[in-house]
Formats: C-alpha cells, sequence, structure tokens
C-alpha cells in the first residue's frame, strides 16, 4: 500500500465548518482529486463494482481510506454530532471481534498509506498507536477494550474520515448491526440497526427491479479477506452540511427552499460517496466505508468536462430519481446555472479531468 | 494497495495422520504473519505439478488465533482430479506451495444459542477451528464426531482433552453410528446444526432435520467457494483474428489483459454487466449473474470475467 500511495502526507487545513457559517472550501489540489462519479453523460442505477486495489495512484480511490485536507474538520464535525446524538455509534454486543477487526485494519492501512501521520508499533499484543494529527498516543492491549478510552470501533472511526457500518452474515444474507454514522445523505442508523440488505435499501426506487440488490449482495457474500471492493453514490445538498440525517432533518430540509439563481453556484454541492467495502478476517463480518466528498458547483465548474457532464447528467436524470435524492426542487435552477458550461461539446470517457 | 493473490508458503511439516490422511503445516515464505481468519474458512492451495496445475479448497484446522502458520488435513482421493494424491505422493516438508487467502462459508452464526456439530471422517478439519472459536467464546456446543476405525484419525485425544463432555465419538468399525435423528430430536429451539464429511450424512442430517420442521436457515453444511475452472479452449477474436489459449483457471479477461487487450470491466466477479461481449460461433458455459437465462440459452453473449466456452473454441466480437 505504501509506495503506490503518493499523498503520503496530504497538507490538512485547520478547521472548517460543515454548520453555521459554512466556511468549508476545496483547494484547487482537492478539485482535482475529486472522485467525478460519473463515467458517461448518463446515468442509471447498476452493480457499480470494481476491485479496490490501489489504483489509480495519487487519486482519492488509491489509499485503502482516503485522507485528505478536510480530516481535521470531519473529525471535529464528527465530535459536535455525537455529543449531540451518541447514538450515531452504535454496535450490537456480538460483534465485539468484528470491533477489532476494524481497528486493525484502520490502524494498520493508515500507518502504511500516511506514514508521516500515523504510525502503529506492535510489541506481542501491546500496541502503541500514534495519530500526530489529532496529537493523540496510546498504548493499549490488543484484544483487551479495558486498555483504550473508548470501545475500539468507536476510538478508531472517530479518527477516520467517512461514516462506517459493520455487517454479520448468516443464513447468506448480511445484517446492519453497527456503524458510525455522522455524514450521512438522509438515512438513520438507529432506524436501520438490525435490518437486512434488502430492508435497508427498501426506499430505494427501482434498483430492486432491476435485479441490482439481489446481484450485488450475492457478490458481498463471497466479498475475501484482502479483496476489497468500491462503488460510488452520489446526491446534491444544498450548503456543504455533513449531517444530513433524518434525525436532523428539521435543520437542514429548509435549506432547499434557499436556493436562488444568484446563489446556486455557491449553495449547490455534487455529494460523493466513495464506498469501499471489506471482509474482516476474524469476524468473517463486512466493513462498509462510506466516505463523502462535497464540491460546491462554483468549484466544480472549474474542470469544464465536469460542468459539462453534470449538466447533462442531471437534465436527463428519470424524475423518480431526482425526487428520491431529494433534489427535484431546485433541479431548475442548477440546471440554468450548469448550462452556461455545456458548449455541447464531446467529453472524454471516464470521470478524471480532461 | 494490491487485490489478494495466492500467498507462497513453504511446507514446514507434514504427520501422517493414518494410511489416507496427513496433515500439513504451512507458513509464509516472507517468515511474516498470515491472514486472520475466522472458523470454518478453506483456502484453496496451489500446487505446481509436472504436467499440470492442481488447485483444491481444504478446511483450515489451526487455531484463527494462530496466525505463523496453516494447517490443512488431506485425505487421499484416488478417484479425485489428483490434488490430494500430488499432496500425498509429491510434497515434501520443505516444498514451495500457494494458497489462496481464506474464505468462509461455514461460519457459525454467531447469534445462535446452541450448536451442533455433525462431522464425518476428515469432515473434522472446518470444525477443528471452529471448535477454538466456540470454546474461546463459552457457547454451548457438542461436537458429533463418526469416523472407521480410531486408528484412522489422530484427533481424538485432542478433542477429548480439550473439549470433554462436550465431543461425542461414533467407531463405525466398532458398530457405533451416529444418529443425526436422535441427536437433533431434543434439542432446544434456536439451535443450530452444521453437518460436514461424506454426502450420505450430509443427506442424512439436512433432511432429519428438515423433517423435524428446523428451519433452512439452522442448518448449515460445508461449501467451498472453488472459483469456475474447467477444460483449456482458445478464444478467437473476430476484429484482430488473434487466437488465444484459455488453460482450466484462466480467466478469458485476464488472458487478454496479459496479451495487452483492455476490455471493459469492473467487478470481475460476474455481476456488472460491463465486460458483457458479443460471441460470434461457439457454445458458452455461463458463470454470471448477469445475463437472462434466454441469453444464456442462445450462447450469444458472454462474460469474459468469469464464463468459459463449452466447446473448444469461441469467436468473440473482439
Ligand atoms: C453493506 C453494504 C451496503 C450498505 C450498508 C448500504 C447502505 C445503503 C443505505 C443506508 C442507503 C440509503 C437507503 C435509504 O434511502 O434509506 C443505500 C442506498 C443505495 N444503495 Fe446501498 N448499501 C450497501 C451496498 C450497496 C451495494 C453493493 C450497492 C450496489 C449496487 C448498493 C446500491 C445502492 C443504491 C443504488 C442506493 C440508492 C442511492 C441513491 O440513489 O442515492 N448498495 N445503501
Ligand atoms: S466485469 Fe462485471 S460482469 Fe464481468
Amino acid at each position: 500500500m505504501s509506495e503506490q500511495a503518493t499523498v503520503a502526507a496530504p497538507r490538512v487545513k485547520p478547521v472548517e465548518t460543515f454548520r453555521g457559517d459554512f466556511t468549508y472550501s476545496n483547494s484547487p489540489e482537492a478539485i482535482r482529486r475529486f472522485p467525478f462519479p460519473f463515467h458517461r453523460d448518463d446515468y442509471m442505477y447498476s452493480v457499480n463494482i470494481e476491485p479496490h486495489d490501489g489504483t489509480p495512484p495519487g487519486s482519492a480511490y488509491a489509499p485503502a481510506f482516503d485522507i485528505d485536507e478536510h480530516y481535521l474538520s470531519e473529525m471535529a464535525e464528527r465530535r459536535t454530532v455525537l455529543e449531540e446524538d451518541p447514538k450515531r455509534c452504535q454496535v450490537l454486543p456480538y460483534m465485539m471481534e468484528a470491533q477489532w477487526d476494524t481497528l486493525e485494519l484502520m490502524m494498520t492501512s493508515l500507518a502504511a498509506d500516511y506514514p508521516e501521520h500515523f504510525s502503529l508499533t506492535c510489541d506481542g499484543d501491546t500496541w502503541t498507536w500514534e495519530n500526530r494529527l489529532l496529537d493523540i498516543r496510546d498504548t493499549f492491549t490488543f484484544k483487551d477494550a479495558d486498555t483504550l478510552p473508548l470501545e475500539p470501533f468507536e476510538y478508531i472511526t472517530r479518527q477516520v474520515q467517512g461514516d462506517f457500518t459493520l455487517h454479520g452474515q448468516r443464513n447468506d444474507m448480511l445484517y446492519m448491526d453497527g456503524g458510525m454514522v455522522t455524514c450521512q445523505a438522509d438515512w438513520s442508523l438507529d432506524f436501520d440497526l438490525g435490518m437486512n440488505f434488502y430492508e435497508w435499501h427498501g426506499p430505494v426506487p427501482r434498483a430492486h427491479e432491476m435485479g441490482v440488490f439481489e446481484r450485488a449482495l450475492k457478490y458481498l457474500l463471497t466479498l475475501k479477506v484482502g479483496s476489497p471492493v468500491r462503488r460510488l453514490n452520489w446526491t446534491m445538498t444544498v450548503n456543504p452540511r455533513m449531517d444530513t440525517s433524518p434525525e436532523n432533518y428539521d435543520k437542514w430540509g429548509i435549506d432547499r427552499a434557499t436556493i436562488t439563481p444568484d446563489n446556486v453556484g455557491e449553495l449547490a454541492h455534487l455529494r460523493v460517496e466513495l464506498q469501499s467495502l471489506w471482509r474482516l478476517p476474524r469476524s468473517n463480518a463486512i466493513l462498509f466505508s462510506i466516505r463523502c466528498y462535497l464540491i460546491s458547483m462554483e468549484e466544480l465548474a472549474t474542470v469544464p468536462k465536469w460542468a459539462r457532464r453534470l449538466h447533462r447528467v442531471l437534465r436527463d436524470l428519470p424524475e423518480d430519481l431526482a425526487d428520491y435524492k431529494g433534489f427535484i426542487g431546485f433541479r431548475p435552477t442548477v440546471l440554468d446555472y450548469l448550462a452556461r458550461y455545456d458548449d455541447g461539446a464531446a467529453t472524454s470517457p471516464g470521470g478524471a479531468p480532461d | 494497495m494490491s487485490a489478494a493473490g495466492p500467498i507462497p508458503v513453504r511446507v514446514a511439516a507434514i504427520e501422517t495422520v493414518s494410511p489416507f490422511i496427513k496433515t500439513f503445516t504451512l507458513e509464509p515464505l516472507d517468515g511474516g504473519l498470515l491472514p486472520a481468519f475466522s472458523g470454518g474458512s478453506h483456502v484453496v492451495v496451489t500446487m505446481q505439478g509436472r504436467d499440470k496445475n492442481h488447485r483444491n479448497p481444504y478446511s483450515l484446522m489451526s487455531s484463527p488465533y494462530e496466525r505463523r502458520f496453516y494447517q490443512i488435513s488431506v485425505r487421499r482421493e484416488d478417484d479425485g482430479r489428483g490434488g490430494s494424491k500430488f499432496l500425498h505422493g509429491n510434497v515434501r516438508v520443505g516444498d514451495e506451495l500457494a494458497v489462496s487467502p481464506p474464505a468462509n462459508l461455514f461460519a457459525v452464526n454467531e447469534l445462535g444459542r446452541r450448536h451442533i456439530l455433525i462431522a464425518g471422517g476428515i469432515g473434522i478439519t472446518p470444525f477443528l477451528s471452529q471448535l477454538y472459536e466456540l470454546r474461546a467464546q463459552g457457547s454451548d456446543y457438542a461436537l458429533h464426531y463418526a469416523y472407521r476405525r480410531a486408528d484412522d484419525t489422530a484427533f481424538l485425544d485432542r478433542l477429548t482433552a480439550e473439549h470433554g463432555e462436550r465431543a461425542h465419538f461414533y467407531e463405525s468399525s466398532q458398530g457405533h453410528y451416529v444418529e443425526p435423528g436422535r441427536i437433533l430430536a431434543d434439542q432446544p429451539l434456536g439451535t443450530h446444526v452444521y453437518v460436514c464429511g461424506p454426502e450420505g450424512l450430509i443427506d442424512t442430517v439436512v433432511t432429519r432435520a428438515r423433517r423435524l420442521g428446523w428451519p433452512e436457515s439452522h442448518i448449515h453444511a460445508e461449501e467451498f467457494a472453488a472459483p469456475p475452472s474447467g477444460k483449456p479452449f482458445t478464444v478467437v477474436l473476430d476484429k484482430s483474428g488473434d487466437e488465444l489459449e484459455i488453460g482450466p483457471d484462466d480467466t478469458v479477461l485476464d488472458v487478454l489483459e496479459d496479451n495487452g487487450y483492455a476490455p471493459d470491466c469492473s467487478c470481475r466477479g460476474g455481476v456488472c454487466g460491463e465486460c458483457e461481449t458479443a460471441v460470434i460461433a461457439g457454445e458458452i458455459e455461463h458463470h454470471d449473474d448477469y445475463l437472462s437465462e434466454e441469453v444464456k440459452r442462445e450462447h450469444s453473449r458472454m462474460m469474459i470475467c468469469v464464463s468459459r466456452a463449452a466447446s473448444e473454441r469461441v469467436v468473440l466480437d473482439l
């Protein structure tokens, strides 16, 4: 992992906010590495899964868990959300082994991908973990939860960007048996806890009938240790708000009515989730990582190919998908904004900037 | 990070357990640690024979808490595909083999209240690793182990020592037979049964459990995730005229990539649809979950990441 991740020491910005005054923004480098999810000018659900194999080098896809300039901001936001609502982190009691599996996977991956920021020293079961970005240095006994300040899953996921869920596999089915979910696109861990793969995907239109979930589940059931996979998902969000949870709908639902032709470039954001799936070795559970990236229309339009393509994708997206994703109301305003950048020129295949 | 390929290992020890069974201890070639695994996992062992490679799945029987080595036990099957004969006859201490990362399709249901493990002969192996976990977690379990003769197995002493009253033995040469019907009859609700061994035993256990009204979710028989392999065949690429040979364990996609082609693909597991390729001539043995049954019957399309040719040659629109 270490040789390929060329972002060995990402520059990390001081804390910015995802609420209130919304000071979050992307640097030009962060824009260039944004995981733009559209490989073509149109979009429909599919089983878009590929190996999470360290490619392409230097991209946001390459590290096991991507750490970027927003690290400190996202970790501060997570602390705030958890203070208000501790139920955002829950793990069923039987999953202790999966908690340790997660901690080990994350510590070894971060230390290998970002040696300047993280290190792990193991002397038998005595482990020393150092996170220089958050100024954490703890020595603990692997598999002895009493030697950590928090349960292992919460301890480590408070130090890694992205939401995470844990899934037990029983009867050829996956169950949502735990998670750390503070930056989600309108779904709730507390509500979904204990549900199976089809149940928690219940609200998604079309995909059930298309057989997408049946095929995806079949594939995941045979996921192997050491061969993680990934996929991209996306939606639109008003303001760079990480926590668009049902629990806080009263705080963000009204944002959608604030979009005007004057502010749309600044307020409307493309929200992309880089999701990776990991078979955990000792527990045989699956860890699902949902790494969220936000980019404003203004920022996105600095890459001509992306503005052209997003215009076409949003314009042609079926009503039921736009409705489910929650932006059908302000779609026309976004389209008017993006249309200015769509000269009708052909776009190159793949998601990378030209 | 690269997708986990086969792990090179060295045979550190071979123990002859009986005239038919040998236990192999495998250590990583680089002297490091092997991937951790869960009880009931198996690995696919690749052996390089003189004329052909063998690839056989075997259950890991060593402790899931031990990462310095794996252990497998192999029964010599004279009528099998040759992998077990090769391990018995040709493999020596110090030889190099390769194992896949562990996979588990026979895991203990962690929410089960009670676990009944029924093993026949060499079918004991997946249970050996599961038993470490069940004991460590303080679970309620019982092992029922049927075998032909006591000298056919070296596991008896160990099982008695570690599991005492929880282990029950049935030696058929002494007239003792395991009776799944009776074992299953008076189990409390919420019990899970696991079976591994000869087909006859698996059938009996599964049928009995069903007849007693056990839910399918509480009946477990060992499965291996064997990658699709089969007869070699030739792929003809219609556009370039290239002819490529696909070996028993290769995929068309891999061979195309090895030869400098870059066909569309994504999941490499027969579900995403990206690698769908038109077939101009030839018959296909489909292994994907993407194409409809109708298209499959027509042999007009092929998912080149998992499917193979049923005919000796197949002409693709590439
Ligand atoms: C264990 C792994 C997974 C978890 C935990 C998960 C979780 C979720 C959740 C919570 C939602 C939101 C549902 C709602 O509206 O309440 C969702 C949506 C969705 N999921 Fe998954 N998912 C997983 C794997 C997959 C996979 C492998 C696919 C592959 C096709 C997939 C496809 C989708 C799609 C298409 C949507 C709709 C998204 C949108 O339009 O915004 N999911 N998933
Ligand atoms: S690559 Fe996904 S079906 Fe072949």
